[in-house]
């Protein structure tokens, strides 16, 4: 049992920052950022919420796909800037967008679209969902210190779905791998206001490590690709497209030649949003499909790293 | 034979001829960024298969060569 991907969507707020528009916020250049991290724009939210931007991008991936909402059997929405920490996002996302069935959401950060992958696939292979949606939704915007000009330049907001089908035919395989620490990075959650708990506050923003990161990111790529082609027994010529987690332009650049598969079948659109957590590849994927970029048959590998540590590296055909 | 290598890695990462890589040269001047040393750093290791950490006390060429020498034993 495999499955095949039905439809794909996305959806990023209407609001576009550009690099001029930071360096009046911060001590920064457009020269800067697009040296060190390859972004020229992202799409920063105004009103649009967590849960908005996945609705309306799991309505595009149902449209997309001929799927009606009805028809699903399974919703898992990766996440980790939830409007509310009860209910999950994925339950909001089921309600808002008239489906019925199972939803809920997993936490793999930069990784989470190859997370809810696996789990979903897990659902498929036992029988217990025919028809699922993933949706990866981040308002990264409410994580950043946005006086640190190190990190709030490199993250945009976004979201992506795709709808699911189990199959005999279609191809699935992966290797999901977590490190688990908050040293390189960590978002701390709400301290809440209890007169009884007298830890010191935590700083709720998003703190990252630029240079472990960068050589967490690389390492994933390379290792977690040459597992996968160990496990599958194929090679970077059965790879027709590589969508790595754009992160950063360099992390790509760098990994790139060490997997050994060809530049030209990597996909970047960085420049033009950001880092979008776990959205970032499958926005990628749904610009890919919507601009006819994809063949049947095609074989794409996933790769994607981020906090936890999370990371995983994901074969599937189109 | 360890330093012309790190000077031909350091030279690779910024584009530059291996002859402007002195060991005086500081890594600011040269417009070595924190991101090209890790960059180095991950070249460094893949070359002699070490673990190496660059960190913020190496200001020159020979500071990062002094310190793969001493990892090197």
């Amino acid at each position: 049992m495999n499955f095949k991907i039905l439809g794909t969507g996305s959806y990023v707020p209407e609001n576009i920052v550009t690099n001029d528009d930071l360096a009046k916020i911060v001590e920064t250049n457009d020269e800067w950022i697009t040296k060190r991290v390859g972004i020229k724009e992202r799409h920063i939210s105004v009103t649009d919420t967590t849960l908005d931007m996945g609705a309306n991008a799991a309505l595009d991936a149902l449209e997309n796909s001929g799927v009606k909402a009805e028809e699903l059997d399974l919703i898992v929405t990766a996440t980790i800037s939830s409007d509310t920490a009860c209910p999950s996002a994925a339950c909001l996302i089921q309600s808002r967008i008239g489906a019925n069935c199972m939803a809920f959401d997993v936490s793999a950060a930069c990784a989470g679209f190859l997370f809810a992958l696996e789990t979903v696939s897990g659902f498929l292979e036992r029988g217990r969902a025919k028809k699922a949606l993933v949706v990866c939704t981040d308002r990264m915007s409410k994580l950043l210190d946005w006086s640190d000009r190190s990190t709030c330049v490199i993250f945009g907001d976004g979201a992506a779905a795709v709808v699911l089908e189990a199959c005999e035919e279609g191809y699935y395989d992966s290797v999901i791998h977590t490190k688990g620490g908050n040293d390189v990075i960590n978002i701390p959650a709400r301290d809440g206001c209890s007169p009884f708990y007298k830890n010191e506050p935590q700083h709720p923003y998003l703190f990252m490590n630029g240079q472990a990161t960068f050589k967490f990111a690389v390492n994933s790529i390379s290792h977690d690709v040459a597992e996968l082609f160990e496990k599958t027994g194929l090679t970077k010529d059965d790879i027709d497209v590589v969508i790595p987690h754009q992160a950063n332009k360099r992390i790509i650049d760098f990994a790139q030649p060490k997997t050994g598969i060809d530049r030209e079948k990597w996909y970047v659109n960085i420049e033009r949003y950001g880092n979008v957590s776990g959205a970032s590849i499958p926005i990628a994927l749904d610009e890919m499909n919507k601009k006819g970029l994809l063949k049947r048959g095609d074989k794409i590998l996933f790769t994607a790293f981020g906090g936890g540590l999370s990371s995983g590296a994901v074969i599937i055909e189109w | 034979m360890v330093s012309e290598k790190i000077k031909e890695l350091i030279a690779e990462q910024i584009s530059v001829d291996v002859e402007e890589i002195t060991d005086n040269k500081s890594l600011e001047d040269l417009g070595i960024d924190s991101l090209d040393v890790t960059e180095i750093a991950m070249s460094i290791e893949d070359e002699f298969d070490i673990e190496f950490e660059a960190d913020t006390g190496m200001k020159t060429v020979a500071d990062l060569v002094a310190a793969v020498e001493a990892k090197l034993g």
